[in-house]
């Protein structure tokens, strides 16, 4: 399964016009941890909230709707969420934690509940982990460099970043500039290229611009937990859905970059391994399943 | 290390069907025929650390201790000078080199033990241990602590400084089930005992595995770890020699099919 395990697929976006004003593509992470957070399923979220410098995040614990709200959009670079997640538990004495992971991440919480040798009692206390979908994510000096070189703009000035149509896109107050996404291939990070996981498979939650019209998301219940919570916001009125059969591009979209994804990297892996460079992978020789994450 | 496991559980471990599993009926008829296993805790060089965090699974805690397994040797525990057999020992701490009683202790333990247990990171990786140097009363010449997998041999790894509840719990119900599959990873940890914050900058980050998701600096226990850039940032004063981090990075080994049955994915 290239998507991984999952309960449901839909498109789905936020009903809420502050949200959806914001937020990246439907406003799913945002109005699906808002929602949480007040009806009491988490008491607070490790989010990417904003940093020192602009477009430079930094891992937060939100307590209210709003500072979830300052959060909402995506930023193509690292915040260290899962690092926070302690701090979460143990300054914050929060009981019921939620988060947003990109897959690497979902992949060190999951480890940590399996396997949780130093991490005393933060395993339970996560209630919700919501994954977006990732295909790389660029050091800061990397997004910089390209924006400031390539795109000829100030990276001060940008408002909004986005990925989609095979470009990087930039959105600045009066103007809209794009680069193809070959030309930012190399100023990813390394440890992205033997990555297999697309969409969060190991998410409660799994959610992503792709396979949905602009504005939507595709959502991925996975989880009970996720089901749930995601259920309750729909029927709350929070989020509208749409079958994925309805909506353009919609999964065929989705399970080709996701296949590309595991194919490209599972090459990578197998050179290192030729190399004898060390993986946590298996070869693509020893799978019984090529697309699989191990 | 398979046959032993199976043995003190009273199953018969044919090579044949080494790979085989063992049904839960199976598991639990032996569990009601055989007699519970015996454990020993030894305490070695440590801060008894490892022993407070296995106390703090009280919830389950009364019914292991009375019901699952017997303590047959352990200071404070059990009233007993002479250590007996028995199937799995607990050490805790590292073994000084200057301390005969403590070498003559660990071979006894290794000669009457089916299982060797490294339990916590002083035994394990020899942890903040490793920066003894002597000169300290009230034994100034005691300066040189490895861990024990350095004097015996070891089944199982078992770091953390000290391992959390959860993960003391999670392995003795293993070992009680015989559930191979999720020891594994503590079988393969006895080889790693000069650990260190380093390691993520050596193994991982030098590697090009990196991914900056902040998991090692989560699972350091003395904020030693920061993240800058993106990457941990080792400070060194902090670092203790636990291993904890670079166990915990989801890129030093993934073990994607427990998850998997763990989470129902």
């Amino acid at each position: 399964m290239v998507l991984g395990t999952y309960k449901e697929a839909l498109s789905a976006r936020s009903t809420d016009k502050q949200i959806q004003k914001i937020s990246q593509d439907g406003g799913i992470v945002t109005a699906l941890l808002s929602f949480a957070l007040d009806e009491k399923i988490i008491d607070g979220a490790v989010v990417a909230g904003p940093g020192k410098n602009m477009w430079k995040p930094e891992p937060m614990v939100a307590m209210t709707s709003d500072e979830i709200l300052a959060a909402a959009g995506t930023k193509y670079t690292f915040s260290p969420n899962v690092w926070a997640l302690k701090e979460a538990v143990r300054q914050y004495g929060l009981e019921k934690v939620g988060t947003v992971a990109i897959p690497c991440q979902t992949m060190g919480i999951r480890k940590m509940q399996s396997y949780p040798f130093g991490v005393r009692f933060v395993a339970d206390k996560i209630a919700l982990l919501i994954g977006v979908y990732c295909m790389e994510n660029f050091p800061f000096e990397s997004l910089r460099t390209f924006i400031s070189e390539k795109m000829g703009v100030s990276p001060d000035l940008v408002e909004k970043m986005d990925i989609g149509k095979g470009k990087f896109w930039v959105y600045t107050a009066d103007e809209e500039l794009s680069i193809p996404l070959k030309e930012t291939h190399g100023y990813e990070q390394n440890g992205c290229n033997v990555c297999l996981d697309y969409v969060a498979e190991l998410a409660d939650v799994s959610t992503g611009s792709v396979g949905s019209p602009d504005g939507w998301s595709t959502v991925l219940t996975r989880t009970d937990a996720g089901e749930s919570v995601f259920k309750l916001a729909v029927d709350a009125g929070l989020i509208e859905t749409k079958p994925m059969e309805n909506v353009k591009p919609g999964m065929g979209l989705l399970e080709k970059l996701a296949t590309d994804k595991k194919t490209k990297n599972q090459k990578t892996i197998d050179d290192r391994i030729a190399m004898g460079l060390p993986v946590p992978y298996k070869a693509s020789t020893e799978k019984e399943d090529p697309l699989a994450n191990y | 290390m398979l046959a032993r496991i199976k043995e003190f559980l009273g199953m018969e471990s044919k090579p044949s069907d080494a790979g085989e599993v063992v049904s839960k009926e199976e598991v639990e008829k032996v569990a009601e025929e055989k007699p519970k296993p015996k454990i020993g805790y030894i305490h070695l060089s440590g801060c008894t650390g490892d022993v407070m965090s296995l106390s703090e699974n009280y919830d389950i805690l009364a019914p292991l201790l009375t019901e699952m397994v017997d303590i047959v040797y352990g200071q404070t525990l059990v009233d007993r000078w002479d250590i007996p057999e028995m199937d799995i020992a607990l050490v805790e701490g590292s073994v000084c080199l200057q301390d005969e009683h403590s070498l003559h202790e660990i071979k006894e333990v290794r000669e009457k033990a089916g299982l060797v247990v490294a339990f916590g990171s002083c035994a394990a990786t020899g942890c903040f241990t490793r920066y003894s140097r002597g000169g300290q009363q009230a034994q100034p010449a005691h300066e040189s602590f490895v861990p024990i997998a350095d004097v015996v041999n070891v089944d199982l790894s078992i770091p953390g400084c000290p391992p959390s509840p959860e993960i003391i719990a999670k392995t003795v119900v293993a070992v009680l089930n015989n559930d191979m599959d999720y020891l594994q990873p503590m079988m393969d940890l006895v080889g790693y005992t000069e650990a260190c914050g380093c390691d993520l900058q050596l193994k991982i980050v030098n590697q090009a595995l990196c991914i900056g998701c902040g998991t090692c600096a989560m699972a350091c226990q003395t904020r030693a770890l920061d993240m800058t850039d993106g990457r941990p940032e080792l400070n060194s004063d902090r670092c203790v020699k636990c291993g904890v981090c670079y166990i915990q990075c989801p890129r030093s080994w993934w073990p994607m099919e427990r998850i998997k049955k763990d989470t129902g994915l």
